[in-house]
Order: C-alpha cells, then structure tokens, then sequence
C-alpha cells in the first residue's frame, strides 16, 4: 500500500512571520561557551532584539556557606580557593581578613607586603582572563592565546612561590604559610617589569580596533546611579564614572601607604569597562613593583603573627615542646574564634568581595556569609542588555565579568 | 587587626535620619553600626536611610539563623553610602513560625538577589518582592538548606524530588 503525504504550502502571513508576532524565547546556556560557565539566560527575543532577559543561576552551587558552617573556620580556607577560582590568593586574604578582625590579630608588615603582593599579581591574572574570554566571544581570538601566555607565566612564578598553580590556599591566619626565597622574588620581578609592553601589545590589538570600538561602545550603558542601586562595584561601578576603591576608601594590608591610581570612565559602557581594566592591570603592576621592593628590604623579618590561640606553631617546636605540641593540637582540631560578628570587604578584581562571620565562641561558625560581586554583576544583565540586540549580549556578559564558582557557591 | 569603630559623624546622620522611629543601637565587635529595628517599621526606616542619610547601596542582605533563639531568624540589610564612606547594619529579628519581613527591593533594586538568596536558604519570605523564588536551589526543592535543622551531609535527592516530580507529571498529562 503506498503512503500519500499531504503538504499544504505555508501561507504568505506564516512566510513572513512564522511565530505570528508572538516572543520567541531563547534559552542561552547553561552549556553556551560565552556565558563563562554554566549560567543560563532565558530571554525573549522580539526578531533581534531583546525584550526580557532573566538570568538563572545555581548550577554549580555546592553549599559553601553551609560546609563552612559544618567545617570549621580553619578547614574552609581551602574552599574559598574555589569561589573565584582564577583569583584564590584573593578570596584565601577576604576570608582571612575577616577572621582576623573578629579574632584581632596584628599582622607583620613583611606578611602584608607578600598579601598585597600576591592579591596584586593575582588581580592582573583575573582581568588577563576577562581580556582573553571577552575577545575570543567577540571575535578576536589571537588574543585569548597571547593572555593566556602571560598568564601561564604568572601561574608558573606562582607555582614555585605558593606551591601550586591554582588553589593556593597560601595565606594563612596571622600571616602567610611560608616565606619566600629571592630567586622567585627576581623572576617576578622581570615579569612585573616586562608586563606593560605586553599590555601595550594588547592596546594595540584592541584599543583602537575598529571592530572592537564598535562592539563595545555605548553598548551595555549603565548610569552612575544606576550602578549604585543595583549594588554593583569593582571595575563596573568605576566605569560607570565612580571613583570609588577599596584600596582607597577603607585601606587594609597598608594600601593607603602604596602609590596608585583609580582610573574610572566617562560613559558607563563596556569600551569604558575594558579601557578600566586594562589600566588597573597597569596600576597593579605599579603596586607590584612597590611591594616587592619592600620585600627586599625587610627580607628575614616575620611573616606569621605569634598567636598560640589561632595560629600553628612552628613545625621545629612542636616536635620538641610539649606546649607547642598542645597548641598544635588545639589550633588544629578546635580553632575558637572570639564571639562577635565581622564584615570585610575587600577590592577583588569582580568587586567588592566580602565576608560576613558570625561567632558564637565554638569552634563552628554560625553564619559565613560570602557577598559575592560575581552574583551582583550577573544580576545587572537585565539592566544592561534589555532593549538591546542579541549579538551585543556576549560583549555585555564578557565586560560585566563574573565567575560562577563564586555567583553560585 | 582591630577596625575603627563607626565615626561620631556617622551616628548623628544615621540619629537625624531615624527620628521618630524606634530603634536600639549597638555598635558590632567589628566597629559597624547596627540599627536593631521591629519589622512593621523596617521599610520605612530603610527608605529614611535612603533618602536622609544617603545610603545609595545595599551591600548585602542575608540572615542568620540563631535556633533555638526565638525569635530565630536575624534578618540584615547592610547598608553603604558612596556621599560618606558610610556602613550601617539594619537587624530585624524574625519569628520561626512566621517568617516574614518587608523586602526593600523598591528602595534598591540590586537587592532582589540577595533576598531570593535569603528566602531560598532560609525561608525568609520578603513580603513586597515582585518576584520571590528561589535563587541557588532547584525549583520545586522542599528545604531551606542554610536552616540550621538541614542536616549537613544534604538530604537525599531522592526522597526530595518524587513529590514534585509527580505533580509535575501530572500536570503535563492535564494540561497538554
């Protein structure tokens, strides 16, 4: 028996306009290589342009907030490597900071220098990764590698002062884990002071790229005050014409004694996000260079506070004082921290990073809560991007820079 | 490291913009001002801070859960003026078996995350919130995670989704 088939042609009406006027919704992610991780974006399209976006997060949530409170304050250090997981040296020192002024430890100059230090080189690798993902989504692919060859070369440097590319875990309660040697101290060095010819290669490619400046300019605008009420901060807020640090506004680890500048923008749109960025890569390498000439000089100096209520002892005396070997065993298995409650924010390369505790005097948290930029940053899309074309909606999520590991926790 | 406790210059404007209104201070073992307020007064006070004292940003809001403290739930809006430097931490404390408190998205609208965050860990319902829903967890999850019942180890996903999983279905076979 053979099969018909009936076809009707579609109507001149269904040529035209297949969805009959109605909102195509389009569902970008969580699997999309630009949205920088798993997030998802339900938007509504009317033709090309965007009526409603809705950001939806949660996919790499892992219930940091509550592992904290289960760990301990000591055991979750680790964790905080994996919020913001290109920039760990940062979220190790926020958490840390905030323990510190709850438990009121003085820190040694030499272990605030290594701090600063460490967040400064590990700010130019976050906004290395911001320049190289944001080109690649527009187009310019070259330039993801030549990031990521720098990149790769601070990681390296890293390697050997930390011990581990990614992850550090290296600042330590009172101070820093160890001290470093001066060889490493020079390689950084020659990277610092070769860096800003490779930032000029970058400009190059990209500052006064046609193609660049027309995806970028006056596309995701977003008003001084209107940053403001949205919470935003960090380069974002700065770009919308604000100038307003941390470093500067409510110093720690001595940056009110380093010299530096806070560029800011004009207009508010992703040209001027980059154009901030880039210049902070700039202005850290400055800080940078600052701080390892401190290092030179206080070379030998204390890099751990002497606190046996919070802070390990030396391995050397453990095996031979029996105290030590108490305190040892107290600061490891139950680190109490005083009772209180303590927020500090610090200048992350997203943001304002910040960490809110509350103690009850155990040595289990009550709260830990993280005031993620990244989850900020994600929630201004809408606001960005409404009204707007779909193809600008990569140059927006790439120039709001945020991680998922830290939106989602 | 020991901060600075909040300026005198800071309790005068935060007093100027609260007059009227009941309240207790405290000053936070982290130097912060906090405002201890009751929740039928809350959003007014909030939109006072706003417009008085200049609090153009909320940096965080968040709760803490202090079981078996009743009233349970501390509920807190931070506070940050870009005009002075300022910080301010807005405490309400909120009853377990009524866990509701007024939703300050209308003063600032950069708060809308931090309180789905808040009502999805702990079940804070921000009444005013035009679209209060989870954030983190799933759709259709039947716990608040960061309460402090919610066993550490999770609960099995298992258990947790067949109920809802069921309505679904059914719908599905409804509502073709």
């Amino acid at each position: 028996m053979t099969q018909t088939f009936e076809y009707s042609r579609p109507t001149p009406e269904d040529l035209d306009d297949p969805i009959h006027g109605e909102l195509m919704q389009l569902n970008m992610g969580p699997q999309h290589p630009a949205t920088h991780g798993v997030l998802r974006l339900a938007i509504d399209l009317d033709g090309e342009r965007m009526q409603r976006i809705e950001p939806d997060v949660g996919y790499l949530h892992r219930g940091k907030e509550k592992t904290c409170e289960s760990l301990g304050w000591a055991k979750f250090l680790p964790h905080t490597d994996r919020l913001d997981y290109v920039q760990p040296l940062m979220n190790n020192t926020g958490y840390l900071m905030a323990l510190e002024q709850l438990a009121g430890i003085e820190i040694p100059q030499r272990a605030q220098d290594i701090r600063v230090l460490l967040m400064e080189v590990s700010r130019i690798a976050a906004h290395l990764i911001y320049l190289g993902t944001t080109s690649i989504d527009l187009g310019a692919v070259s330039m993801f590698f030549n990031t990521f060859k720098a990149r790769e070369e601070i990681y390296t440097i890293l390697d050997a002062y930390t011990g581990h590319r990614m992850n550090n875990s290296y600042i330590r309660l009172g101070g820093v884990y160890a001290d470093v040697d001066s060889e490493v101290e020079e390689q950084l060095h020659s990277f610092l002071t070769g860096f800003p010819q490779e930032i000029d290669g970058y400009e190059a490619m990209l500052t006064g790229n046609r193609i660049w400046y027309d995806r970028n300019r006056d596309v995701g605008k977003i008003t001084a005050e209107e940053a403001l009420a949205w919470s935003l901060t960090g380069p974002n807020l700065r770009g919308a014409g604000v100038e307003h640090d941390l470093r500067k506004a409510e110093p720690y680890c001595g940056y009110e004694t380093y010299e530096f500048d806070v560029p800011v923008g004009t207009v508010g749109d992703c040209y001027d996000r980059y154009l901030v960025r880039v210049e902070e890569m700039r202005q850290s390498v400055r800080i940078a260079l600052q701080a390892l000439e401190r290092l030179r000089d206080t070379r030998g100096a204390e890099f751990l506070a002497e606190d046996r209520r919070y802070i390990l002892p030396p391995k050397g005396k453990v095996h031979t004082s029996m105290e030590e070997l108490i305190f040892q065993f107290k600061v490891v298995t139950d680190l109490r921290l005083p009772k209180g409650e303590a927020y500090r924010g610090i200048e992350s390369s997203k943001g304002e990073l910040g960490f809110f505790v509350v103690s009850d005097g155990t040595s289990l948290p009550v709260r830990c809560h993280i005031r993620a930029p990244g989850l900020v940053n994600v929630q201004a899309i809408p606001v960005l991007a409404e009204g707007r074309l779909f193809s600008d909606m990569v140059a927006i999520i790439g120039s709001l820079d945020f991680v998922m590991g830290e939106v989602d926790r | 490291m020991s901060a600075p406790a909040a300026a005198e210059a800071t309790w005068t404007r935060i007093g100027e913009a609260l007059e009227g209104i009941e309240h207790r201070t405290s000053t936070s073992s982290d130097g912060m001002a906090c405002i201890h307020i009751g929740r039928d007064v809350v959003h007014d006070a909030l939109g006072r801070l706003k417009t008085d004292a200049h609090f153009a940003s909320v940096t965080l809001v968040t709760a803490v859960d202090l079981h078996p403290v009743e009233p349970r739930f501390e509920v807190q809006f931070q506070l940050w003026s870009l005009k002075s430097g300022d910080r301010v931490r807005v405490k309400v404390r909120v009853p377990g078996d009524d866990p509701t408190c007024p939703s300050c998205v209308d003063l600032w609208p950069g708060a809308s995350f931090f309180e789905r965050e808040c009502f999805d860990m702990f079940g804070v319902v921000f009444e005013g919130h035009p679209d209060l829903k989870r954030l983190l967890m799933p759709e259709g999850y039947g716990h608040h995670p960061l309460r402090k019942e919610f066993p550490h180890q999770g609960i099995e996903p298992d258990r947790l989704y067949r109920k809802w999983d069921e309505e679904r279905r059914s719908q599905w076979k409804d509502g073709q």
